[in-house]
């Protein structure tokens, strides 16, 4: 790991709604081409730590570095050098395929030459040639969320958040896109994401779990089972999770 | 403690079973086949899982049993009441929980339920007794808004508005996607309560660890019914040796077991990764795999024969729904 960059240094990170404390002095980095899982209960602060990671609230103390960037000063550097897709909004369901390449390859400032290209790579490399010009709303979850990533690297990010992004899909289809995130990290993507899945929770470099707004472990899957004396994430949760 | 004898609700036929019958139902949606000619009975008294991801048609058969969407072709029955037919007697016998919108998020926790109950004629107070045991648990919150609501305590308040007028039968349509491992196990134990208290459950998951909880289950996959029995049941219908393998470098591992031969299935499982074997000797097909795998330069070869578990049914059923 020493040797590796980092792409995400957060140091001491606060963030308070009114008297709440939702994120609690968190310190932690995420290297290059790496898998980082960000697990946690409903409520323990995720969405609050993702929200100032993505560059979209900023912290009430502490900081936070993303892709080279401080989310505090840089939001907007900090946006155009991420990718983020979620389970509950990522493309547009009036849009055809095409459009929604179109529109996020715009709106990441590529040009149209890229974008043409970038829609073709992603097209053929899914097998997805023939949804080219069919609306979104028309094509099966698994293979929207499939697209979902591929839109969300279009601009070759140096991270891409994906929040929950197989809740609902089918077992193969899941594994599928895993395997869309492995080759990604390999190239050199780092992926943060959040799961409910615990099998998913395994499929990660190193995973991080919240509780009440503090991250109370942090270590590779096989180190955090050995640390708790179980055999499988789902019990290291558990642990975690119920205190 | 409430049974189901001494629940006492206008409300509540207390000699009325709730089986149920589904008689070859379908639903067209355009040209979209969502779901295809299903038949099954579910028992007074069962939990009942219906497992499947979206698009597998849970969410429709679940609106055709509440008369809240008609059948393109078929029959249902609840009891004695058929879903169309008898919508007004199946609304007021049936609690239902719908994956989203059971809410509303501008009233509070105590708002939400006091409307629920007046829209089915009774008080929180008549029926508290019901629904206490989840209730306590978000009642500190009681003025909260339920848009403030953590996802956990959503459910809780959710499945307490469902509740609320003493149904003989819920149907509960995913209520758990979203929800941490910790809130999920909760749930399953306030579900198994209610069973206990004399209710009928039917409930459906993407959650395939889900299924170990139900009764009975049905695996669904694209309007079809893949399976349709006990967990255990269907565990023990998986054909071939199920075996799971691990060794440094995981991902390249994954690539290299697929072009075993001798082998029908092989996906990734947490830690390990699964391969179903279709020669009958475990042991000639372990020290086939191992020494294939030494030869390809692993180490730390880990291989053991292992028990299916409803996900590794799930995909062999879908492989062969795919061919």
């Amino acid at each position: 790991m020493l040797n590796r960059a980092k792409i995400i240094e957060v140091e001491n990170l606060v963030k308070k709604f009114g008297s709440f404390t939702a994120n609690d002095n968190l310190t932690f980095d995420v290297y290059k081409g790496e898998i980082f899982g960000f697990l946690g209960a409903n409520g323990a602060g995720k969405t609050s730590a993702i929200r100032i990671l993505c560059g979209l609230s900023p912290p009430t103390s502490g900081k936070a570095i993303v892709a080279g960037y401080d989310v505090a000063k840089y939001p907007n550097k900090v946006k155009a050098n991420i990718g983020y897709m979620s389970q509950k909004f990522s493309l547009y369901n009036d849009m055809t395929v095409k459009e929604n390449f179109r529109f996020y390859g715009g709106i990441y400032g590529l040009s149209k030459k890229q974008i043409v290209d970038k829609t073709n790579y992603f097209l053929e490399k899914l097998e997805m040639e023939k949804t080219r010009n069919v609306v979104l709303s028309e094509i099966p979850l698994g293979w929207k969320q499939k697209l979902a990533f591929s839109v969300a690297i279009i601009h070759d990010p140096k991270v891409v958040f994906l929040d929950e992004p197989t809740g609902g899909v089918d077992p193969i289809t899941r594994r599928q896109f895993w395997e869309m995130i492995y080759e990604n990290a390999d190239k050199g993507t780092t992926v943060f994401v959040t799961t409910h899945y615990m099998d998913e929770a395994e499929y990660c470099e190193r995973v991080s779990i919240m509780s009440e707004g503090k991250i109370e472990a942090l270590d590779t899957p096989a180190n955090l089972k050995s640390t708790y004396g179980v055999n499988s994430m789902n019990d290291v949760f558990i642990k975690i999770a119920r205190g | 403690m409430v049974s189901g004898e001494q629940i006492d609700s206008p409300f509540t036929i207390h000699h009325m079973s709730v089986n149920i019958q589904i008689d070859s139902i379908s639903k067209k949606y355009a040209d979209v086949m969502a779901l295809n000619n299903i038949s099954l009975s579910i028992k007074s008294g069962e939990l009942f899982g219906f497992i499947g991801p979206d698009g597998a048609g849970k969410t429709s058969l679940f609106r055709i049993l509440t008369s809240l969407l008609l059948p393109t072709s078929g029959k249902a029955s609840i009891g004695e009441f058929d879903v169309v037919k008898d919508y007004k007697k199946i609304r007021q016998n049936t609690g239902y929980m719908p994956g989203r919108f059971s809410l509303y998020l501008d009233l509070t926790v105590e708002e939400n339920l006091d409307f629920y109950a007046s829209i089915f004629n009774t008080t929180v107070k008549e029926n508290y007794e019901l629904i206490k045991d989840i209730y306590v648990q978000i009642e500190p919150f009681k003025k909260r808004r339920a848009g403030d609501l953590s996802g956990g305590m959503k459910q809780k308040l959710a499945l307490s508005c469902a509740l609320i007028h003493s149904p003989r039968l819920i149907i509960l349509d995913e209520p758990t996607t979203g929800v941490d491992a910790v809130s999920r196990m909760e749930f399953w134990e306030l579900l198994k309560k209610m069973q206990k208290m004399g209710m009928t459950i039917i409930v459906s998951t993407p959650y395939m660890d889900e299924a170990a909880l139900c009764d009975r289950v049905a695996l669904m996959q694209n309007g079809n019914l893949l399976a349709v029995d006990t967990p255990n049941n269907i565990v023990k219908s998986y054909k071939g040796s199920l075996f799971a393998v691990k060794a440094y470098n995981m991902h390249k591992l994954l690539d290299d077991l697929g072009s075993l031969g001798d082998t029908s299935q092989v996906f990734r499982f947490g830690e390990t990764i699964h391969i179903t074997s279709t020669i009958n000797d475990d042991k000639v097909y372990m020290e086939s795999v191992n020494k294939q795998l030494i030869d390809k330069g692993y180490k730390d070869i880990s291989i053991h024969k292992v028990n299916p578990v409803i996900e590794d049914c799930f995909l062999s059923l879908m492989d062969k729904d795919v061919e």
